[in-house]
């Protein structure tokens, strides 16, 4: 890792400026669990580290006042889940930020750098496709929006282009009874990498008897993640039991496209995407009750 | 090893620009040059000689070289040491108060908590957090948020043992203290 420059930017326009003049030489440090390690082993290279923690909006966690919610891209995930108002509002968020790593690394690494290193087994990014996040990207030629099911293209691929910076996640506002829930499986209890993920968002009626919305993500099972639509569509007007999660556990498996490696086969990641969805609808149903008043 | 040390002596010695860094280690202020590319890991072991955090795998799994950055545990072989300035730093060094052993580590040496001892400062680090956080953790939660420790001899049971001792000590002393 020869680097030999360190900036850190007061500000999201000054960032933008710094990484447009050095183009492919810079990259963006958040929390750096990822960028350090590629560029001591030498699979990316830079000649300026550019520290966004310095710029207000990287870092800021602000409620827009209707439940809206901003997420810096740089807020490490300690954050995260130290804030009592994201537990509740978007849980599947929260189930990632416990996980991902260990504490030593939760207090660095940020959403927004999982979802720009852009891993198909980033646990961070199921939890965003399924509350609906909006990617807020700043650029050379100004800021463009982008659907966080959008973002990734292909293998550590993305949307950003030379220059461009994430700059937030906006997570919308949360109507009426809703839940969510985010479970990965790995064969030890802590500290690995997903075999298989899965996020699940419900969307109750009064009675938190019938499921009137749903969205359901999985990761590790794709190039990229991705949101198991027609599993989602189908459980709208179903009733919020377990037949159904099972039912929507089976439709998710047929967005499944993964691959056999060291941490499992395709037949076994598969079996684990209908598993993981119907458990992770199961807590997003339980949580979306506990709601009601 | 001898390839380790060559690379470490061509990162101290390779003239490049340095950055003069401010910080405060242990409650003391302390000003150091670094390049920019220098972990935190390698300013404190190798320029100020704090050689209590160690260096594991260098890739963030192990946690050997926790240490505390404004009172969060963080593997600082994945921070870079210019990264500090202006921040506070708690490492092993400064856990015991005066010649006093901290009481985790009092626990860890009386409980047998260690073998090697390459993962124990790590271990105290997070383990410090962790109370001072939560002073009376459950078993899980202290497996759980020690997760980012490896140990490769004891197979944990102690290490986790030793840190319930230190949290009832804790709560003895404090219990002392107040009455």
């Amino acid at each position: 890792m020869d680097a030999l420059e360190y900036v850190a930017p007061k500000s999201v326009e000054e960032a933008v400026a710094c990484l447009a003049e050095q183009g492919e030489g810079a990259r963006p440090l958040a929390g750096g669990t990822d960028i350090l390690v590629q560029l001591r082993e030498g699979l990316k290279q830079a000649r300026v580290i550019v520290d966004i923690k310095k710029a207000p909006e990287l870092t800021a966690l602000p409620e827009t006042g209707n439940g809206e919610f901003v997420l810096g891209a740089a807020v490490p995930c300690e954050r995260i889940y130290g804030h009592a108002d994201i537990c509740r509002s978007f849980p599947a968020l929260v189930d990632a930020a416990r996980i991902i790593g260990g504490w030593q690394i939760q207090s660095r690494a940020s959403i927004g750098g999982n979802l720009c290193n852009s891993s198909p087994a980033a646990d961070g990014v199921p939890p965003l496709l399924v509350h609906g996040v909006t990617c807020e990207i700043a650029g050379p030629g100004g800021r463009r929006q982008v659907p966080a099911a959008e973002f990734c293209t292909g293998v550590g691929k993305n949307v950003l282009q030379p220059g461009e910076l994430l700059v937030s996640l906006r997570f919308p506002t949360t109507l009426g009874l809703c839940g969510s829930a985010y479970e990965r499986f790995i064969p030890r209890n802590e500290m690995d990498i997903a075999v298989a993920g899965a996020a699940s968002w419900v969307q109750l009626d009064d009675s938190g008897e019938t499921i009137t919305a749903a969205r359901i993500a999985l990761g590790a099972i794709a190039p990229t993640p991705v949101l198991a639509e027609e599993a989602a569509e189908w459980l709208v007007g179903q009733p919020a039991r377990e037949e159904s999660f099972e039912e929507a556990g089976q439709r998710a498996r047929a967005v499944a496209n993964p691959i056999n490696d060291k941490r499992g086969t395709i037949d076994y990641r598969t079996h684990l995407a209908g598993v993981l969805t119907r458990r992770t609808l199961q807590r997003a149903v339980e949580r979306a009750r506990g709601h009601r008043s | 090893m001898a390839i380790v040390r060559e690379q470490r002596k061509r990162l101290l010695t390779k003239t490049q620009k340095k950055t003069h860094v401010t910080t405060k280690i242990n409650g003391e202020d302390v000003e150091f040059l670094c390049e920019p590319h220098h972990s935190l890991l390698e300013v404190l072991r190798d320029v100020l000689r704090l050689t209590g955090a160690k260096e594991g795998c260098n890739n963030g799994n192990c946690g050997a070289c926790t240490v505390l950055l404004n009172g969060s545990p963080v593997d600082s072989c994945l921070v870079l040491a210019v990264e500090a300035e202006g921040a506070e730093i708690t490492t092993i060094e400064g856990l015991a108060d005066a010649g006093h052993l901290h009481p985790l580590q009092q626990c860890f040496l009386e409980d047998a908590a260690l073998q090697c001892g390459i993962c124990t400062p790590g271990f105290l680090m997070t383990a410090k957090a962790l109370l001072d956080k939560n002073p009376q953790p459950t078993e899980h939660e202290i497996r759980f948020q020690l997760a980012g420790n490896l140990c490769r001899c004891t197979g944990y049971d102690k290490i986790v043992r030793a840190v319930q001792h230190a949290a009832e000590r804790l709560a003895e002393n404090n219990a002392q203290s107040s009455t």
